[in-house]
């Protein structure tokens, strides 16, 4: 498996870009270089070992998806990136996690600034219980964001990346828990957005939601994909398919295969995941 | 278990539970139904005109005309039994000296007890103590004193081997033969024209200060002492409290000292408030000094110490029950774990904290003994602000305590005593609403 075995080395790039440009996906301009890099990074609770020594190259711009069985260490892998797991007393990490070259474990990593820069939607939508408008200011005003009209400004435009622009702007007083779900999710990728990160951790996003919110959602990522470096986490193998550049497939904390969406889902050269994507577990 | 026992079961839960809360409603009616009516009576009442003589003397109210013209025509039926008694003292005079000293005893309490109805009569000296200068300021009263005039209460133990039971003899067969036996059916009669009884809604209740502890005037500085102390405990305790409960909710490390604090912190909200009266006194006044003696601000601290587990727990309860998400949501856009306390754990727990301090400030407002020793006094003025440092006050707990047991003429003075009750009930139970309401807006606020 290429991705395992990948380091810095100028071929290594190369074989982590192909796995991000299928033929019948564009090239995204900017997209070719590494923005976070696993390397034998294992993620343990108290004593056991959550995420076992995964090697992995994510680039930057494209949409990488996470597939694997419940329990698999796949949501435990995408929040040790803006060190949400840092809220569990017993987790701790061996091996190194890079984010634009710098150990996300460091001991000089400031968590704050990582969590600036890498943004997160959870699984179930958490908007405050605050007005429309205070949500999505929030960040903002943490990072120093006071003067009203420019407040304003990141709102609008949050709001409008987040596509529900339209069903808000003439109610951004009122309490954003009044919304409903699909739109209290979207509510929180504008939120997420309107800090300004580069990358975007999408932790189940849909799994609340109607088909309907659903496909809204998927639009959005869309539509983001080229702007943001975005890893999801998915239950839905159609949903993976849909929306990602490639796919990484977890079983029991391993990382099984790395590999572009299109070939993970029509040729999986592992026959775990191709079990797996079949349906003969889950 | 089939059916049909599971549904009996059930009906007879709910039979029990509704049976014991009517049971308990029925409790609270029979407590405070008594507090409502008599309490209601120290404000509305039938007042007499020596109540309005006493108002305008002490407190400068009313209208000195009209008084005058009622006092006038009050005075001209007092002056018959002024003249009645002028009468018999010279009869009392000629009589042989065996009689004249039986005759002078029964007088003297034909005379006390008229003083009593009617203040002080011509010849009397000026009183000393306010409540001697005016005759019955209530009505209801008033008819008890006239039955004192009326009848002597005498003792009948002639059966040693029960209880001594009291009987009432008629003062006027004592007085047959002499002049002053005209007396007793003329008071009797005339009582309404020389007391002019009135409904009288007296707000000053509320409002003035106590006139010579309590016989007459209201029970405001017991009212802003209740509200000094009540209020200095939670400016200490409410902040204090959510203080600590955030570093035990956010920052305290799981381990043997965290556990020991927070059962420290619980054993706390049990002991008796006696116990943290004498702690006050020992630790505030005798060991620190922040007064000479009692003051405001060594009650206040008593009471702040007496409140803070439970406000503390409270918190800590509020707290955790902010759910998981909004933590995650505030740390992922890159808040620090200060910021998100602040500004999106403390919001939401709000309702929580505050229901916590108002039913806190409600008990510290109810509490006696933390501030018999550190606090309190029986008689004394409203105090301003300035004097929280160095004086002690009345509050409504201690003196209710005060009036129903150490007070000299405490049966005298008992619609005194009840008004103090409720007042003290409607604070506490404005607090409590106050409470709910606020609360209500706030997660009404929250919910969207």
């Amino acid at each position: 498996m290429d991705a395992r075995e990948s380091s810095g080395s100028a071929s290594a790039q190369k074989a982590t870009r192909d796995i991000y440009l299928p033929p019948e996906r564009r090239k995204i301009s900017g997209g070719d270089t590494t923005h976070i890099s696993a390397k034998e990074f294992s993620i343990y609770y108290g004593e056991f070992e959550a995420v076992k020594r995964v090697s992995a190259d994510i680039l930057s711009k494209y949409v990488t998806a996470i597939i694997g069985p419940s329990g698999c260490g796949k949501s435990t892998f995408l929040r040790s990136i803006n060190r949400m797991n840092d809220l569990i007393p017993s987790c701790h990490t061996t091996g190194a996690l890079l984010f634009d070259g710098q150990d996300i474990y460091g001991k000089f990593t400031d968590e704050v600034l990582l969590r600036k820069k890498v943004g997160m939607v959870f699984q179930k939508p958490n908007p405050f219980p605050k007005s429309i408008f205070d949500n999505i200011a929030y960040g903002p005003r943490l990072h120093g964001v006071n003067d009203k009209k420019k407040l304003m400004e990141i709102v609008e435009r949050s709001l409008k990346k987040a596509a529900i622009w339209d069903e808000v702007c003439d109610r951004l007083d009122k309490n954003a828990l009044g919304l409903s779900g699909g739109q209290q999710q979207r509510i929180c990728v504008a939120r997420t957005l309107a800090v300004e990160p580069e990358v975007l951790l999408l932790d189940e996003p849909t799994s609340a939601l109607d088909p309907k919110a659903t496909a809204k959602i998927e639009d959005l990522i869309q539509e983001l994909r080229g702007s943001y470096t975005i890893m999801i986490v998915t239950h839905n193998m159609q949903q993976a398919s849909r929306v990602s550049d490639s796919t990484m497939f977890f079983y029991e904390g391993v990382l099984v295969e790395h590999a572009s969406t299109a070939q993970l889902f029509t040729n999986p050269k592992d026959p775990m995941t191709e079990d797996y994507i079949t349906g003969r577990f889950s | 278990m089939n059916i049909g026992t599971r549904k009996i079961l059930d009906r007879s839960f709910t039979a029990v539970g509704i049976g014991s809360i009517i049971v308990m409603a029925i409790a609270l009616m029979i407590v405070v139904l008594p507090i409502i009516t008599n309490g209601i009576g120290a404000v509305f009442f039938t007042g007499t005109v020596e109540h309005r003589k006493m108002l305008f003397s002490e407190f400068k109210r009313g209208d000195s005309e009209g008084l005058s013209s009622e006092v006038a025509s009050s005075e001209r039926y007092r002056s018959k039994v002024y003249d009645m008694l002028t009468g018999f003292e010279t009869e009392l005079e000629t009589m042989a000296p065996e009689k004249k000293v039986e005759y002078k005893a029964k007088y003297a309490q034909v005379r006390a007890a008229l003083q009593a109805l009617l203040g002080p009569l011509p010849g009397d000296s000026a009183p000393m103590l306010t409540r001697f200068k005016y005759g019955q300021t209530r009505w209801e009263k008033s008819e008890e004193k006239l039955h004192d005039l009326l009848y002597e209460s005498k003792w009948d133990n002639s059966n040693p081997d029960v209880m001594s039971k009291e009987y009432f003899v008629s003062r006027a067969i004592g007085f047959q033969g002499t002049s002053l036996v005209k007396l007793f059916p003329y008071v009797k009669d005339n009582l309404e024209k020389m007391l002019l009884p009135e409904f009288t809604v007296y707000w000053g209740f509320i409002t003035d200060s106590s006139v010579d502890s309590h016989f007459f005037g209201g029970i405001w500085p017991e009212i802003q002492g209740t509200f000094f102390l009540a209020v200095g405990a939670m400016l200490f305790a409410f902040p204090l409290g959510v203080v600590a409960a955030v570093y035990f909710t956010e920052y305290a490390r799981p381990g043997f000292l965290n556990s020991m604090l927070r059962s420290a912190n619980s054993t706390l909200a049990g002991v008796p408030s006696i116990v943290f009266g004498m702690f006050g006194l020992a630790f505030f006044i005798n060991t620190l000094k922040v007064s000479e003696s009692k003051s405001v601000i060594a009650g206040a601290l008593t009471l702040a110490i007496m409140i803070l587990p439970t406000i503390i727990r409270a918190a800590e309860e509020a707290i955790l029950a902010v759910p998981k998400t909004y933590r995650e949501a505030s740390l992922s856009l890159g808040s620090t774990k200060w910021n998100t306390i602040a500004t999106v754990i403390l919001p939401a727990a709000l309702p929580g904290i505050l229901t916590g301090g108002v039913i806190s400030l409600g008990r510290a407002a109810g509490e006696t003994a933390p501030i018999i020793f550190t606090a309190a006094v029986s008689v004394g003025s409203a105090i301003g602000l300035a004097d929280v440092f160095s004086s002690p006050t009345p509050a409504l707990s201690w003196n209710i305590y005060n009036l129903a047991s150490e007070h000299e003429a405490a049966s005298q003075i008992r619609h005194v005593q009840y008004g103090m009750v409720l007042a003290l009930v409607s604070i506490v139970l404005m607090l409590n609403l106050s409470a709910i309401v606020l609360r209500a807006r706030i997660s009404k606020k929250l919910k969207g």
